[in-house]
């Protein structure tokens, strides 16, 4: 192309540049990504206890987890967490972001709701340990009064995963939420004052227009927080740490433990890769059973 | 109020006038009371932990209806500042080891704001260069940058963790920084598709001016970027000061004790029968304030953020 040559004229290629530019955050990446994705992977065929070099061991660490108890118990209360957890977070922020879409899109209702979100697991972990404490809570005084019997919340086998669950929706619940309202922001206004043009009530509405075209999103919502829900520890670290016996002991909890507890961090990273492939297969099914990738809107 | 009572979910049928002027919107006044009692579990235990840090702990027992704080004191607080000596302290049901939540407190704000500025602004190099400088193999490089985004944070935890012992920076606030300092996919992501959207005529009209390229980034992209910049860095600053799984690693003493590892620490020490409720209370207070603050400046900003402008 037939460039009027400006006095200083600038090369198009920007190499050198872009390598200085680009240099730190690809260290960050190679350094803390890359490797420690390739080094876990490495770590799992290893016998390593942090203070000799690791030492190659074949399939050791994985043939002693298929045959560990308390690792398939773990696999199964971190699976029941997840089903509880997500049921529950998803059918109330999507209950709640279609409230807000229909009654105010104010923002200080978005912020109301987003408010848990901002403090950490911990705290929110704290505050509810005190608030169902089985001798001084507030929430075992509320069912006293209403005469029924108090509940050791957290330390019920019974009741410490479902409990778990609560606390972590009641701080993630309305980032969920935002999420999806940020969804139905792309559905278009006009179909549902075509809906109502047809006289149909909101119910029907929500069923035959926000449902469907909101499934994408929705789909996509639900991977990340799959994905997020997971990889449960602090709640569990700070109320229970695994307890009582077994019941809360989910995978990631049991992962740090075998690490930083017993210091068999070879065994401790050959369940991060089960856990991986778990992440993986889930993250891969939900995308192909939902269709995540297609729009009804096109 | 009226009382005639009309399912709410009955399809008007032709016939009616518009379905908004008929009479008590049923439909309309659950869902604001759904929406109250949403409003009330957000924010109610925030009050209860307000009540309780501002309570006496040992009349708590006595007084574990009152919805007010129970014969109030700053007890809780002074507990959790070092402020009580060791037997006021076990008197009052708290441990009666000295803690010192400034400490904790400052060692929070350093890693938060290490992570945050270098974060923020590497990643704003690297979104730059994949935005707007021309090089070779620079699609496949941030292609190779976004598969990151699949990998599992929890994932390269352990291996990192030998990592930072390897370079000898456990126990050291850097140690707890250093692993997303640098980068993440996602500010990288987020920034690149910013600065796609700003106009080129612009910045050409500075080149024209003889601007070099590290200036029109520094005195042009940057000042222009002010709105992403800061929601970036206001979530950043959130997620590290909320972080507690990898502090939780790399920590073993006060020297970089963060506050949710601290406050951790201070509810295994509270003793099992009769805790401290109003010292815990106060110090969970303490590391849920600042972030609150934070909030209530920054609330529209952070709201906005959230959504799939970037991932989609």
């Amino acid at each position: 192309m037939a460039v009027v040559s400006v006095p200083k004229k600038k090369r198009k290629d920007d190499t050198r540049l872009a390598i200085l530019f680009i240099a730190p955050a690809l260290a960050g990446f190679l350094v803390f990504m890359i490797w420690p994705t390739l080094r876990g992977i490495y770590l799992s065929f290893t016998s390593f206890n942090l203070l000799t070099p690791p030492e190659f061991n074949g399939l050791d660490n994985y043939i002693r987890m298929v045959q560990d108890p308390v690792f398939w118990n773990s696999m199964v209360v971190t699976v029941y967490y997840v089903i509880i957890n997500i049921a529950l977070q998803t059918a109330f922020a999507l209950a709640i972001a279609v409230m807000m879409q229909r009654l105010t899109k104010r923002t200080w209702l978005r912020g109301v709701v987003l408010t848990p979100y901002l403090v950490s697991n911990v705290v929110a972990a704290l505050i509810f340990l005190w608030i169902l404490d089985y001798q001084l809570g507030l929430g075992n005084r509320v069912l006293e009064l209403i005469g029924m019997d108090r509940i050791a919340f957290l330390a019920d086998s019974a009741w410490v995963i479902p409990t778990i669950a609560v606390i972590n929706v009641w701080r993630h619940v309305g980032y969920t939420a935002l999420l999806i309202f940020a969804g139905l922001q792309t559905i278009p206004e006009t179909m549902y004052e075509a809906g109502r043009m047809d006289g149909a009530s909101e119910l029907t509405m929500f069923r035959r227009i926000t449902l469907p075209l909101l499934r994408p999103i929705l789909a996509l919502v639900l991977i990340i927080t799959v994905v997020g829900s997971f990889q449960v520890f602090d709640t569990v670290a700070v109320t229970t740490r695994g307890g009582p016996v077994d019941s809360s002991r989910v995978l990631q909890y049991y992962i740090y433990d075998m690490a930083f507890g017993r210091f068999q961090f070879g065994y401790a990273s050959a369940m991060s890769v089960a856990l991986l492939l778990v992440l993986i297969v889930i993250t891969f099914l939900q995308y192909r059973l939902t269709r995540a990738e297609q729009s009804d809107l096109a | 109020m009226a009382t005639t009572a009309l399912p709410v979910s009955t399809p008007p049928l032709a016939e009616p006038p518009p379905p908004e002027k008929t009479g008590f919107p049923y439909g309309r006044t659950l869902a604001w009371i759904f929406m109250v009692l949403v409003i009330l579990a957000s924010l109610f235990p925030f009050y209860w932990m307000l009540r309780t840090a501002l309570s006496s702990n040992n009349a708590l027992y006595a007084g574990s209806d009152s919805l007010l704080p129970v014969q109030p004191s700053w007890g809780g607080f002074e507990r959790v500042f070092g402020l009580q000596s060791g037997q006021e302290a076990i008197d009052a049901g708290g441990a009666g080891q000295p803690i010192n939540f400034w400490h904790y407190l400052a060692n929070s704000v350093i890693v938060s704001t290490l992570i945050t500025a270098g974060q923020v602004f590497f990643s704003a190099m690297a979104a730059y260069a994949f935005a707007r400088l021309q090089w070779r193999h620079r699609e496949k490089v941030f292609l190779f940058f976004l598969a990151g985004l699949m990998i599992p944070a929890i994932f390269t935890l352990l291996p990192n963790f030998v990592l930072i012992k390897e370079l000898g920076l456990v126990d050291t606030l850097l140690g707890i920084s250093l692993p997303t300092m640098l980068m993440t996919p996602f500010a990288v992501f987020f920034l690149r598709q910013f600065f796609l959207g700003i106009s080129r005529e612009v910045e050409e009209a500075a080149h024209v001016d003889g601007a070099s390229k590290v200036r029109v980034f520094f005195r042009l992209i940057i000042p222009m970027s002010t709105a992403p910049l800061a929601t970036l860095g206001i979530l950043t600053y959130i997620t590290s000061w909320n972080d507690y799984f990898w502090p939780l690693m790399v920590s073993y003493t006060d020297r970089s004790r963060v506050l949710t590892v601290a406050l951790g620490v201070f509810k295994s020490q509270t003793p099992q029968t009769g805790p401290d409720w109003s010292g815990l209370m106060a110090a969970t207070l303490v590391a849920a304030l600042p972030m609150l603050l934070l909030f209530l400046f920054f609330a529209k900003r952070i709201v906005n953020s959230i959504g799939f402008s970037g991932i989609k």
